[in-house]
């Protein structure tokens, strides 16, 4: 049996093995001589897993008892935060190292948090979501406050120790409510128990259980750590918390709604619909009044948590597989905004404002016209990729009888378009400046560049979104029967 | 006779403190982390409780965890703390207030 087992957690196993060996090689050996070695080591190791998960083949594994599921839901999620995981940290190596701040820690934390990621995507008892979570977030706020001789790097350290502890003990007190009540922490326990009827304490449970992950999701109104943790952080590590931390809390979101409570669609659907849409108005609102990118990133991030949202609120397999498709679509966007940010720079300093972008088209007309793509593809503008992950979360809210969310969905997706374009129209229309001279490195180059031309060829006939839509499908089918 | 509602009483009326602690306290970010594992320890005595109520065992070694995970949480807090500290030369709550908006 426990041979099975292992083998079942074999990737995760792998991982954990490498960054624990590496950390004791760095220790002893040169230290941060090796850290650019290490970063490019890592995100191999990243991209080695995700191939070796993806086409591990198909089937649900169960391991530990139950502790432990591997299907495709998590096979799907587990690919998609390896590899954006993998392209942040490439994408940093150049910026950190130019800082100082390329410290051999740096990439070994990064892999203990998608380990903890990993677990989390596939757990199927309380215990093991906790452990995951933790093991996450423990190593995230090492990372937040990466440059440790930095103000605004601790403060946004110690504000995201502070509300990530918070909504850990949130979470925990849930748990342990579900456990009473149930009498079990295996999800397949608690759906049994929560299938005839729902006691009051299951429901406390319950609510505690999401409060939880909405913090974590960072979906209003609990998302007050978002801007200030991502004003604060290191570029790179800001970029890193926008994609995979948030593929990894979405994809746990689900698995424990559907899988633990998958019986009473109706008790939850409500309190997620809220989220949702009190998180798209907020972030598309909020974001008007930004000038620093980085907290216009957060609350851009707030919104679009608030869509994916929109697609678990659905309370159907149509509904997941939408909201998988969002996160990927998101990632991939995230992934090329933030590669343009990191050259964001004049005379060698780090410029945050957008104010600074104003007439930079005439300096750099390919790069402007890749973010005037990622822009237009954040907005949700139709040609863009980005209008069909909005797309699909719309349907599948309508589908589900929601259509009062979707109406209001679009009506926040109209006016957080304002904030996007306005970035566009300082590059294009804004009187003249003086123009950033950042470089664009080889990395950065092919992520930003890349990421554009993707968003603007996946709507075409031939390319259908590059396959996501029927591996996503697939994925939901796994987690909702 | 002591039941399973006392327990709970106790355990929900800690977790209350604790999260006042960490709203209402102006003072010192030392008093954020006891706040933090008081609400950890009220979960510990929820989960305690159900495990004797229920005769099942998981419970404690749920418990057995979240020990373990707390000890490591406030040794990560604690050194956040103490580089925030080398730069800002305060732990007062009301001045860590570099960012807003």
């Amino acid at each position: 049996m426990i041979a099975s087992d292992l083998s079942i957690v074999l990737p995760e196993i792998i991982l954990s093995l490498y960054a624990m060996s590496a950390l004791i090689a760095a220790v002893y050996t040169s230290k941060d001589g090796q850290a650019p070695l290490l970063t490019w080591a890592t995100a191999g190791m990243f991209v080695l897993m995700g191939v070796f998960i993806a086409i591990d083949g198909g089937g649900t594994n169960v391991a530990f008892g139950g502790m432990f599921v591997d299907d495709g839901f998590a096979r799907f999620s587990k690919v998609l935060i390896l590899l954006s995981a993998a392209a942040i940290l490439l994408m940093s190596e150049g910026y950190m190292s130019r800082r100082g701040l390329l410290k051999f820690e740096y990439p070994l934390l990064v892999a203990l948090a998608v380990v903890g990621m990993m677990v989390m995507v596939s757990a199927g008892d309380l215990m093991a979501l906790y452990m995951g979570l933790e093991l996450q977030s423990l190593s995230l706020y090492v990372v937040a406050s990466l440059r440790r001789d930095s103000v605004k790097s601790t403060e946004a350290g110690l504000k995201y120790f502070v509300l990530g502890a918070l909504s850990s003990g949130l979470l925990l007190y849930g748990a342990s409510l579900t456990y009473g009540f149930a009498g079990t922490t295996l999800f397949s326990g608690i759906i049994e128990a929560v299938s005839t009827d729902v006691s009051l304490g299951l429901l406390f449970g319950l609510v505690f259980l999401i409060a939880g992950f909405a913090f974590k999701v960072s979906a209003a109104p609990f998302h007050m750590w978002t801007p200030d943790v991502y004003e604060g952080s290191p570029t790179p590590v800001t970029a890193f918390f926008a994609t995979a931390p948030k593929v990894a809390a979405m994809a746990l979101f689900a698995r424990v709604v559907h899988d633990a409570f998958g019986g009473v669609v109706g008790d939850w659907q409500q309190i997620v619909a809220l989220l949702s849409v009190v998180s798209m108005f907020l972030g598309a609102i909020a974001a008007i009044g930004q000038t620093n990118i980085k907290r216009l990133m957060a609350y851009s991030s707030i919104a679009h948590m608030g869509f994916a949202l929109m697609g678990l609120a659905a309370g159907t397999a149509f509904g997941v597989q939408a909201m998988l498709i969002y996160m990927a679509i998101y990632v991939a966007m995230n992934i090329g905004t933030f590669a343009f940010i990191l050259s964001m720079e004049r005379d060698g300093n780090v410029v945050t404002d957008i104010r600074a972008l104003q007439s930079y088209s005439t300096k750099e007309p390919l790069r402007a016209l890749a973010m005037l793509v990622l822009m237009f593809s954040l907005a949700g503008v139709p040609p863009m990729v980005g209008f069909f992950g909005k797309f699909y979360v719309l349907r599948a809210a309508y589908d589900a009888g929601l259509g009062w969310l979707a109406v209001l969905g679009v009506i926040a997706s109209v006016i957080g378009a304002f904030y996007y374009l306005r970035i566009v129209y300082y590059m294009y229309f804004g009187e003249e400046t003086d123009a950033l001279d950042g470089k664009l490195p080889p990395v950065l180059w092919v992520a930003c560049i890349g990421s554009a031309f993707v968003l603007a060829i996946g709507w075409l006939p031939g390319v259908n979104l590059f396959g996501i839509e029927p591996a996503a499908a697939a994925a939901a089918a796994t987690l909702v029967q | 006779m002591i039941g399973i509602e006392h327990y709970l009483a106790v355990a929900a009326g800690l977790f209350v403190i604790g999260i006042f602690g960490l709203f209402l306290n102006r003072k010192n970010v030392i008093i954020l982390l006891m706040s933090i594992e008081l609400m950890l320890l009220a979960v510990n005595i929820n989960l305690v409780a159900f495990s004797s109520f229920l005769g099942d065992l998981v419970g404690q070694v749920f418990t057995l965890f979240v020990l373990t995970v707390a000890a490591a949480e406030a040794a990560i807090g604690l050194a956040i703390l103490v580089c925030f500290f080398r730069n800002r030369g305060t732990i007062d709550v009301e001045d860590v207030n570099v960012m807003k908006g």
